[in-house]
């Protein structure tokens, strides 16, 4: 499968990739790891005119201590916040939902930014980062605003970040030992519909920075105090069933120390 | 027609350079501009690993990185691994001695992400071979195999690490 043809772009500056997307507006799109948008462009779902590669960006890639915040650069590939000790010691939930994204090669080259701005439902770390009540970091030419991430998807595959705008960080609050729980559950194949798509939920223990989530353009989770995929139900034989919310067998399980998911 | 761009790459070791379509995927480029062909395609969708290469030492899949995304960096496939074929890579000596492979389609991908792992964690345990080669797609169902092979060469490379 080979994409449609396209002008390509490297700029060499955050600023001069901000210009080219004023320039170009929806004509344009941003590439940074690629392993979202290089997919359907495959598929020719997306066909841009112009493609801007941000991915080698170094202003754009970094993890640092800001406050009570951390503060991640949008370029910052997966493996790296897997690997990160800042992310260890002051937000493990991120460093273990980087973790769960793929397979290696995939981490290697997936951007926590692409990732967010993409906004697949299916995508690990939007759940991740809406559980920690993150915040994305959009600039233009007009200027930088912070949006909530709670605020920054309006749907499927749908933010509220303009054609001129650029994700260029995001931040999570520095949750230090606060207990949590990741959990996904497998698409299973040819269940087709949206309504079937997997649920990625992610929790906290504390109230203060934290609440049960799903991906973008799910409905949240009912009870702010488990999410709900994580109660396991009675069938009458007295054995646990697949939570409702499951189509599909769990896949991944990642947990703070001390902290048992689903109460078993 | 789209424009062309120039690109640099050094592909095990040796400089290559050509005007490429932006569209051009870094498989095909070692493929088919490069001409080394250890590289396959299998699923083309990001799935299989089998077009596994290194770039700049990390493992990633070809078949979904665009060769002016590698552009001014290294990259390293099965051709380039092993001095000569009397002297193999350790990684490559260790799949034959245990025979890790059946039709061997899948080989040069899980070598190269081998590579990569053994490079980021030198004494893997069984699951985290298991685990960190979940890119990876044997049809023949190898596994157990592969998984020996590479802690055997875990093992060979350990006076390294």
């Amino acid at each position: 499968m080979i994409p449609v043809g396209f002008e390509y772009a490297r700029p060499d500056s955050v600023d001069a990739a901000l210009a080219l997307l004023a320039e170009h507006g929806e004509d344009a799109v941003v590439l940074a790891g690629g392993h979202s948008l290089l997919p359907v462009m495959k598929l020719r779902l997306a066909a841009p005119e112009l493609v801007i590669d941000i991915g080698k960006l170094a202003e754009l890639q970094y993890v640092r201590v800001e406050g009570e915040e951390i503060a991640i650069g949008a370029g910052t590939r997966h493996r790296t916040l897997e690997a990160s000790e800042v992310l260890a010691a002051e937000c493990p939930l991120l460093a273990a939902v980087a973790h769960s994204v793929g397979d290696p090669q995939v981490r290697h080259r997936g951007t926590l930014g692409g990732s967010l701005a993409h906004a697949d439902p299916a995508s690990d770390l939007p759940a991740g980062v809406l559980a920690l009540g993150g915040t994305v970091v959009l600039r233009s030419p007009r200027g930088e605003r912070r949006v909530p991430v709670t605020e920054f998807y309006t749907g499927v595959f749908s933010t509220v970040k303009e054609p001129d705008e650029l994700v260029v960080e995001v931040r999570v609050p520095r949750t230090g030992t606060a207990g949590w729980a990741y959990e996904k559950f497998t698409r299973r194949a040819s269940t087709g519909p949206s309504s079937r798509w997997p649920w990625s939920t992610a929790g906290s223990g504390s109230s203060t920075w934290g609440r049960p989530r799903c991906g973008p353009g799910r409905p949240r989770p009912r009870s702010r105090a488990a999410p709900r995929s994580r109660r396991p139900r009675r069938s009458p034989t007295g054995t646990p069933s697949p939570p409702r919310t499951s189509r599909g067998p769990r896949s991944t399980v990642a947990t703070s120390p001390g902290c048992s998911p689903g109460g078993r | 027609m789209t424009s062309t761009v120039k690109v640099q790459i050094t592909v095990n070791g040796q400089p290559t350079s050509a005007d490429v379509e932006p569209r051009l995927l870094l498989a095909h480029y070692v493929r088919d501009v490069v001409g080394i062909k250890a590289t396959n395609i299998g699923c083309d969708t990001t799935s299989c690993g089998a077009c596994t290469v290194l770039l700049d030492g990390e493992s990633v899949k070809s078949c979904t990185v665009l060769a002016v995304q590698a552009d001014q960096q290294e990259v390293t496939t099965m051709e380039g691994l092993s001095p000569s074929p009397d002297e193999l890579h350790p990684v490559a000596a260790a799949f034959r001695q245990e025979h890790g492979l059946q039709c061997g389609f899948c080989t040069p991908g899980m070598v190269m992400a081998t590579v990569s792992l053994l490079a980021e964690n030198p004494h893997p345990t069984e699951r985290e071979v298991r685990e960190n080669l979940e890119g990876n797609l044997c049809r023949c169902t190898g596994y157990h195999n592969i998984v020996r092979a590479v802690l055997a060469a875990a093992e060979a490379q350990g006076g390294d690490s």
